[in-house]
C-alpha cells in the first residue's frame, strides 16, 4: 500500500507537468486545428533559459527559496512567450489557409529547427541544474514521506491549470478565445480579433511550458536539448487522453497519463514505460477517440 | 526522340556509368543511400502521397523487414536476398494489424497514432523483445547478399543492388498510379465523401495503400540490414520517419520523380555540407518551413490531371 501511495504521488507529479504542457497544446489545437510540435521544443527551451538566468542572476540568495524560484519561472515564462508568438509569426500565420498537411510539416519543421538550435547554443551534452535550489525534505502524507519538491511540483501545476482555467472561463479574452474555438469565423462576424485570439494563445500556451521546463529541470536536476520531444508527445497524448481542446480535459489526461506512466513502471517494467503512454493513446483512440471529455471539438470535419 | 524519354535514357546512363566513371566508394556509398531512400521515399509515397495518410512512423515497417530479414539470416543462414519477400510480407502484415483499427482516423490523429506505433516499435526492439532483436546492440554479422555464389561487398556491387531494386521500385509504383486501383487513391486523396459516394470502398482501398507501402518499406528494410551487416533500433528512430516523410514532402508528394530529388537534396547534399554537420539539421528544419510558405506542393509536384483518372465536375469524357 505504501509503496502503491508512493507511485501515486509521483505519478502526480509527473503527471502535473505533462497537464501543463498538454496545455499549450490542446489550446493551440482548440484554437487553430493545429498540432504544434515545436510546442515541446519552447518547453526545453524554458527549462535552458531557467539554467542560464540561475547562472546569471543569483536568485535564491538575493529573494530567498521560494521567491527565487518564483521569479526565475516568471521571467522564463515572459522570455518564452515571446518566442511563441514569434514562432506563430514565421511558421504558422502564412499558412492559415494551407493544406493542413503543409501546417503540419510546417510544424515539424519548426520543431527540428528549434531543437538544433537548441543544440548548438547549449551544445549536445546533459546540463546539470544546481542540486538543492528548493529544499527537499521529506514530509509525511497518509503515512507516507513523499519528498516535498514533488509535493510542490503538483501544487504549483494545479494553481497555475486552475488559474488558466479561470481566465478562460471568466475573462473577457477567455470568452474570445473559447469563441474562436468553436468557429473562428463566426468568432469573427461577433466583431473577435482573431488573429489577437491566436497571439494570445501562442502567449499562454508556451508560457505555461517553459514553466514546465523549469520545473522539470529543478525536479530531475538534468536537462537535453532532445527532452522536449518525448515530453511533447506525452503531453499531447495527454491532452488526447483527455480531450482535445478542452482544457480540464488536457489537466485530467495529463494526471492520469503521470499515474499510469508511474504504476506502469512500478508495476510493469521501466523499461516499456514510455511505451505504456503510446498504448494508452491507441487504446484510447480506439476506444474513445474523442478523449474522456472532449465533446465537440474532435468531432468536427 | 521524345524529350522525356531521351532525358531519362541520359540519367539512366549516367548512374549506370556511375561506378565505373568515379571508382570512389565514397560517393558510390552517398549514392547507395540516396538509393535506399529513395526506395523508402517511393513506399511512403504511396501512402502519404496518393492516400493522403499521414504517415510519421515509417521507419516502424522498415524496422520490421530489416529485423525479419537479419533474425532469419543469422539464426537459420537463409540467403538475405531470399528474405526480401518474407520480410515484405511481415512488414506488411504487421501494418496490417496496426493500421486496420486506426486508418479512419483524421489527419492529424492518424500522425500521432503512427508516431506512437513507431515508438513502441523501437522501444520494443530495444527491450529485445521475445529474445530476438538482441536489445540496443541490436543485430550483427548478418550475412552479406550473394548472386550466383558472388558475394556482394564492395560498395560498387551494392550499388547495382539496390539501384536495380530501385528500378523495380519505380516500375511497379509507376505501373500502379496508372492502374485502376491507383486512381482510386487518387479520387479518395481528391474528394472522399465523393469517392465513398460514388461506390469506392474508400476505408478498403485506404488499408490496402497502407500495407502495400509498409511491404515495399519492409523489403527495403532487408536491403539495408545486407547493406549493414549491422542493425540496432538507433536507426529506426523518429527522425528517420521524419526524413523520409520530409524527402516525399519536399520532393514533391504524389510525384516520382519528385521523390528521387528529395531523396537526392535531403540524403546527398549534406554530404557536400559535412563541415556544417552540426548545423545540417537545422537547415533542414528551416527548409521544411520555408518550401511549406513559398511552395508547399514540393520542388517537383505531380502534373495535376495527367492521366483521366478523376473526371472533372462538367463535360469531359471519362
Amino acid at each position: 500500500m505504501e509503496f502503491f501511495l508512493q507511485q501515486l504521488f509521483n505519478g502526480l507529479a509527473v503527471g502535473g507537468i505533462y497537464a501543463l504542457v498538454a496545455l499549450g497544446y490542446t489550446m493551440v489545437y482548440g484554437v487553430m486545428k493545429l498540432m504544434n510540435f515545436a510546442h515541446g521544443e519552447l518547453f526545453t527551451m524554458g527549462a535552458f533559459l531557467g539554467l542560464t538566468l540561475l547562472g546569471t542572476f543569483a536568485f535564491t540568495e538575493v529573494l530567498g527559496p521560494f521567491g527565487g524560484v518564483f521569479v526565475l519561472i516568471l521571467m522564463v515564462m515572459g522570455m518564452v512567450a515571446i518566442m511563441g508568438v514569434l514562432l506563430e509569426r514565421v511558421a504558422y500565420r502564412p499558412l492559415r489557409n494551407s493544406p493542413r498537411l503543409s501546417a503540419i510539416v510546417s510544424a515539424l519543421g519548426a520543431s527540428i529547427f528549434l531543437q538544433n538550435a537548441i543544440m548548438l547554443m547549449y551544445g549536445a551534452r546533459f546540463q546539470v541544474y544546481p542540486h538543492g535550489i528548493l529544499p527537499n525534505t521529506p514530509i509525511s502524507v497518509f503515512g507516507v514521506d513523499i519528498p516535498l519538491l514533488r509535493i510542490l511540483l503538483f501544487v504549483v501545476s494545479i494553481l497555475m491549470m486552475a488559474a488558466l482555467y479561470f481566465f478562460v472561463q471568466r475573462t473577457r479574452i477567455g470568452t474570445a478565445i473559447r469563441a474562436a474555438a468553436i468557429d473562428q469565423d463566426a468568432a469573427r462576424l461577433m466583431g473577435i480579433n482573431v488573429d489577437r485570439v491566436i497571439q494570445i494563445v501562442f502567449i499562454i500556451g508556451p508560457a505555461l511550458g517553459a514553466a514546465a521546463g523549469v520545473m522539470v529541470g529543478i525536479y530531475y536536476g538534468q536537462i537535453n536539448f532532445t527532452m522536449g520531444w518525448i515530453f511533447g508527445l506525452k503531453a499531447f497524448t495527454a491532452a488526447i487522453i483527455g480531450g482535445i481542446g478542452n482544457i480540464p480535459g488536457a489537466m485530467l489526461g495529463g494526471l492520469l497519463l503521470g499515474v499510469l506512466e508511474a504504476m506502469g513502471a512500478a508495476y510493469i517494467s521501466t523499461a516499456w514505460k514510455d511505451a505504456i503512454a503510446f498504448a494508452v493513446l491507441i487504446l484510447i483512440l480506439l476506444v474513445r477517440p474523442r478523449g474522456i471529455l472532449g465533446e465537440r471539438v474532435a468531432d468536427k470535419l | 526522340m521524345n524529350k522525356k524519354v531521351f532525358v531519362i535514357s541520359v540519367l539512366l546512363a549516367f548512374f549506370a556509368c556511375f561506378p565505373v566513371l568515379f571508382s570512389n566508394p565514397y560517393w558510390i556509398g552517398v549514392l547507395n543511400d540516396i538509393w535506399l531512400y529513395a526506395i523508402l521515399g517511393l513506399s511512403l509515397n504511396w501512402i502519404v502521397g496518393h492516400t493522403g495518410l499521414f504517415n510519421l512512423g515509417h521507419a516502424a515497417y522498415y524496422a520490421v523487414g530489416a529485423y525479419t530479414a537479419a533474425i532469419l539470416s543469422t539464426r537459420y543462414n537463409i540467403p538475405i536476398l531470399w528474405l526480401i519477400p518474407v520480410a515484405g510480407a511481415a512488414a506488411g502484415l504487421f501494418a496490417l494489424a496496426v493500421a486496420r483499427p486506426i486508418i479512419h482516423l483524421r489527419g492529424d490523429y492518424l500522425a500521432i497514432v503512427t508516431i506512437g506505433v513507431g515508438e513502441i516499435v523501437r522501444i520494443a526492439l530495444e527491450n529485445d523483445i521475445f529474445g530476438l532483436t538482441g536489445g540496443s546492440n541490436g543485430i550483427f554479422g548478418i550475412p552479406r547478399p550473394e548472386i550466383f555464389d558472388m558475394r556482394l561487398r564492395r560498395p560498387w556491387q551494392l550499388y547495382y543492388l539496390i539501384g536495380g531494386f530501385l528500378l523495380i521500385t519505380i516500375w511497379f509504383f509507376y505501373r500502379l498510379e496508372q492502374s485502376r486501383f491507383g486512381r482510386a487513391l487518387n479520387y479518395i486523396k481528391e474528394d472522399e465523401t465523393a469517392a465513398e459516394g460514388s461506390g469506392i470502398n474508400t476505408a478498403w482501398y485506404k488499408l490496402a495503400a497502407f500495407v502495400i507501402g509498409a511491404v515495399w518499406a519492409g523489403m527495403a528494410g532487408t536491403l539495408f540490414a545486407a547493406k549493414m551487416t549491422i542493425i540496432s533500433p538507433g536507426s529506426f528512430n523518429f527522425w528517420e520517419s521524419v526524413l523520409i516523410f520530409a524527402i516525399v514532402i519536399l520532393g514533391g508528394a504524389g510525384s516520382i520523380p519528385g521523390v528521387i530529388l528529395g531523396a537526392f537534396l535531403l540524403v546527398g547534399l549534406p554530404e557536400f555540407f559535412r563541415n556544417f554537420a552540426d548545423a545540417r539539421m537545422l537547415f533542414f528544419g528551416a527548409a521544411m518551413v520555408l518550401m511549406m510558405i513559398f511552395r508547399n506542393k514540393g520542388l517537383l509536384p505531380p502534373l495535376v490531371r495527367k492521366y483521366a483518372g478523376v473526371p472533372r465536375v462538367r463535360g469531359g469524357d471519362a
